[in-house]
Formats: structure tokens, sequence, C-alpha cells
């Protein structure tokens, strides 16, 4: 399974890929490019990783969360590059036996990655500045 | 020893480089390489109090100690997603 991508997230396919029989319930997130934070306007974000830890991180949060919810099938996927106003740039889908559980479990898995995994953004204002995303300054 | 620090983000283009060599005594931990890179990088101090430190891709407290040839990442907060 590909966790980090320079290509665009195939969601279609990741969501067909945890489709199974046991399953009645499938959620899949997309995080998506916005144009605005604030009253700043986006044109672009850069995403990179630290590789080698980001799939570390994304492998333990798939294990952590089928160790939670009955699990039916779960992909993580993250895009890095740069990415424009509308890409998506990460992706979750999971299948459960039912739809609450799916829904907690996606929830779960997305918000961990955005603690937890070593990936960061730099915005590409349409002013032609650009700034590194680091919360909480 | 040296131990080699990868930097990302803002710290990598407040450093000037994505990597560097530090030399530190045997057995130094993470908080003394800390403030090792406030003192070699004080532009870097309100960012680094704020970032976390990875020896071996495994988030590290700043009482690990470090072993040579240890691959150590500062990691300013994320922003994934």
């Amino acid at each position: 399974m590909v966790r980090l991508t320079r290509h665009p997230i195939d969601y279609h396919t990741l969501t067909e890929q945890v489709r199974r029989g046991n399953c009645g319930a499938v959620v899949t997130f997309l995080g998506t490019v916005r144009d605005l934070t604030g009253d700043k306007v986006t044109v672009a974000l850069d995403y990179e990783a630290y590789a080698g830890m980001a799939e570390k991180k994304l492998t333990e949060i798939e294990a952590d969360t089928r160790q939670r919810w009955p699990v039916g099938d779960l992909v993580l996927q993250h895009r890095l590059g740069r990415l424009e106003v509308g890409d998506v740039s990460v992706a979750v889908a999971v299948s459960c036996p039912h739809r609450a559980q799916a829904f907690e479990a996606c929830r779960h898995a997305i918000d961990r990655l955005k603690e937890l995994v070593p990936i960061w953004k730099k915005e590409n204002w349409a002013d032609g500045s650009t700034e590194w995303v680091h919360p909480g300054s | 020893m040296m131990i080699e620090v990868h930097l990302f983000a803002r710290a990598r283009d407040v450093a000037g480089t994505p990597r560097l060599s530090l030399d530190l005594p045997e057995k130094s931990t993470v908080g003394a390489l800390r403030r090792r890179l406030r003192e070699v990088f004080p532009g870097l101090v309100s960012l680094l109090d704020r970032s976390a430190l990875a020896v071996n891709n495994e988030f590290a407290g700043d009482d690990v100690v470090l072993a040579p040839g240890a691959e150590v990442a500062l990691l300013p907060p994320v922003s994934g997603g």
C-alpha cells in the first residue's frame, strides 16, 4: 500500500479497495486545498514529509484504528509536492460492519494523522509571499 | 561523536540547510542536542521550543540518550492533512 505519493490521489480506487462483503458501511474522507484562510487567498500549497517516519506513523495509525474498531479494511494516503486549490491532499477510506463504527474509525485516523505524522505544508499566498504552516504559533 | 540532524519546513529555511552535523560528547541526550541547536541557530529558538525531536524515526523526549550514528530529525509543529 502506497501511503505517500507525488501523484493525484485516486480516491475512487482507494474506496473500492476497502469494500468488503461483511461491511455495510464505507466512509471516505478527503482533505482538499482550500482557497481562503481567514481573509488570505491561497494559490497553492507545497507539502513535504520526513518520509521514513511519516510512513511509519501512518502504519501505526492504521494498526491502532484496526485495534479500536471492527475494521474490514482501511487505507491512508497523503500527497506531497505542489497542490492547487481543490486538489486532494489526503484520503482516508475505511469499511466497517456498521456506519457509526466507520465514521468513528475514519475520524480517528484523520485526527491522528494531523497530530502525529511529520508532514508540513507551505502556503503560497496570492500576493506572492510564502509561509510554512506550524500550528500554535 | 558526530550526530547528523535533519531539518524540515521553516526550521530548514531558517538554518539554510536540510542537514547539519553536530559534534557532541558521547552519551549526550536529546536535551543537550536541543541546547546546542539553540546556540548554533539563535534564530531558531522560538520554533525549536515548539518542535519535537525524533531519533531513529520515533519521537524522543529530552532524556533520551543519543548513540553514535543515530538518525535525528527536528520536527516543527506538523501541518499535514
